[in-house]
Parts: C-alpha cells; structure tokens; sequence
C-alpha cells in the first residue's frame, strides 16, 4: 500500500463524492454513515474522508492517518468494492 | 437503465430541461422536469450521466440549487478541459433529455430545524450552489434563523446569483470578497478568505453556531481550518470540495 507523504492534494475530494456510488452499493443514504478506520481507529462520517475519483473508480482514504479505507471500481455494470481498510463501517 | 423511481432504491431518471439561464459568462443555471422526483433537502446534490453514442459513459456530480419544493435546478460552472460541464453549459437546451440521479447525500444538509443556531456559509466559486438552495429553503420556510455567507469569487462579474443574493435581508447577511479584481470604488473585502475577515465575519466560536463550507479543496482546507482556530468544534464546520478547479 502506499501511503500519501503529504495528505491530500488539490484534486482530493471527499465522500460526499461518492454518495451516489456508495446509495448504490448499500440501498441507502451512506455520507453519514461512521467509518472507522481499520488503521488508526478513527471514526468519521464517510463524507469526511478523503476521496479521489478516476475513470476506474475511488478511492476513500482516511482523513487521519491517509491509509486506504475502500476502494470501488467501475467494471461493466458492476461495481466491484474492496472494505478491507474498514474497521467497522455504521449506518446511522 | 433510467426508469421509474422505485422508493429505496437510487436509479437513474430522465430529466427534461425546461429552462437554461445564463448567471455569469461561464456558469448556467438549468432547470429540469422529473416526472419521479421524490423532493430535495437543502445542500443535497445529484448525479449527472452523460453517454456518447460509442457508449462512452461520463459522470458528475452536481449540487442542487433549487430549494426543497422547487423544481430541481442545477448550477454548473463550464470547467475548459471537462468533459461534463461544457455540453450542460454550452450545448443543452430546453427540451432537452440528460439522465439524473438523486437526491444524495445527508452530511451536507441544512434542514433549518434549530432555530437557535446561527448559520455560517463560506463559499468559494461555485461552491455556493448549494448555499442557494439553502438560503431559497430559509426565506421560503419563513425561518429567522440568523445567517451569514461569506462568498470569495475572482470578480464581481464571476459572482453568482448576485441580484438574489443582494436582496437575501431579513436576518440574512451577505459579504462577498473578490479575490482577483475589484471594480473602482469596490468597498467591499478583497483577497483570499483569511484568518482576519473570518475572524470579522464569522460568528464567534462560542455561539455554537453551524459552519458550511463549500469550493475548492484547497479553499475548503483552509477556511475548515481557520474555523477550528477560531473555537468552531470540528463536529460544527461541514465541508464539501469541488477538486482542483482554479482558486477562486
């Protein structure tokens, strides 16, 4: 995994970007949803993570400590979602 | 596949353009009929799909301008390189058919529940869309909730929404800052959002009030920060960024 040496740059968005995305995955409303992140432990809402989009997908990183909490990607129809870096991940 | 909404689930709708104005040289401000559209909260956004006839697939999201009850608008600044904004602001016309999901999002939302709580909204470029829908849902709800947006754009030609937003009143105060060029004569505030004009507009720390902040990443770390400094509880600054679009 790399890590990012000086958190986020100018192009970082974040998870209010995927809000979209992620409705899609779960079936529901996910910007408020407490992400804990497998690292450092830290919660926050998914909307206050760090999130970079590509072509092939996003990528949520935590605002804490910038280790990968998800990764979705973009594959034909399907969406293909790695919560690996997850701790926990709570529905509000 | 657009198609009906189906409640609980997010699909992708066929959205009619009714009307398409102009608000600056480069931002348009389009409004749509959604024959299923459930209603918006303030501050919420959508997302846009567009799909070339090779099947090549962009998507954008976008914030929603209009105030819950209204028809939904969206107010899109034209990006040069995007890939998106210069056909919505440059190409669509009323009649027009773009596929639309949402309402989303539930973080960057302002319901005017508490009327206790002051309201503080900086706003950097176009960041101020969602601002909008939320000053549009303050007037309309009869709220007296006070209010105070602070708005950085380059010039005073680059603001948008101007005539709406120097008539806001009653409770609601509007301070603009131009970064780039003021007009001779401007009294207004000039330069980037800072420490010193946060400090003059912002509500004090210990008013327990409710802080937005909407623009570009860069702009957005920098006045989430200062609010912190300032005594705001990071739990009371909401934040949402738009990228790396130039500064406004």
């Amino acid at each position: 995994m790399t890590e990012l040496l000086y958190g986020p740059d100018d192009s970082a968005l974040d998870g209010n970007a995927i809000g979209g995305v992620l409705y899609e995955i779960f079936g529901t409303e996910m910007t408020t949803a407490d992400a804990t992140c497998g690292h450092c432990g830290k919660t926050t809402q998914v909307a206050e993570a760090i999130v970079y989009l590509s072509a092939l997908g996003a990528v949520m990183r935590c605002r804490t400590c910038t280790s990968v909490l998800a990764v979705v990607v973009r594959k034909q129809q399907m969406n293909c979602v790695d919560l690996s870096g997850l701790a926990a991940l709570q529905v509000s | 596949m657009a198609g009906t909404a189906v409640r609980g689930r997010l699909t992708w709708q066929v959205a009619t353009v009714t009307s398409v104005r102009p608000e600056t040289a480069s931002v348009r401000t389009i409004e749509f009929d959604i024959p299923h559209w459930a209603g918006h909260e303030a501050g919420q956004h959508v997302d846009v799909r567009l799909t070339a006839d090779d099947g090549y697939v962009a998507e954008r999201s976008y914030s929603i301008a209009s105030a819950p009850g209204e028809p939904l608008e969206l107010t899109v600044e034209r990006l040069d390189d995007g890939e998106v904004s210069p056909y919505l602001t440059g190409e669509l016309r009323a009649g027009d058919e773009i596929e639309i999901r949402g309402p989303i999002g539930g973080y960057f939302v302002w319901d005017g529940d508490d009327p206790g709580t002051p309201l503080l909204l900086v706003a950097g470029g176009s960041g101020v869309v969602p601002f909008r829908s939320m000053l549009r849902h303050r007037a309309r709800t009869g709220s007296t909730v006070p209010v105070r947006l602070l708005y950085s754009a380059r010039s005073l030609p680059d603001v948008i929404y101007r005539t709406e937003l120097d008539m806001a009143g009653d409770g609601a105060e509007v301070v603009y800052t131009l970064t780039r060029q003021q007009p001779p004569g401007w009294a207004g505030h000039s330069g980037r959002v800072d420490a010193e004009l946060l400090t003059e507009v912002a509500w004090p720390g210990d008013h327990r009030a409710l802080a937005y902040v909407c623009g570009p990443t860069a702009f957005v770390e920098i006045v989430a920060a200062e609010l912190v400094s300032l005594g705001y509880p990071p739990d009371r600054v909401k934040t949402e960024r738009y990228g790396g679009v130039a500064a406004p």
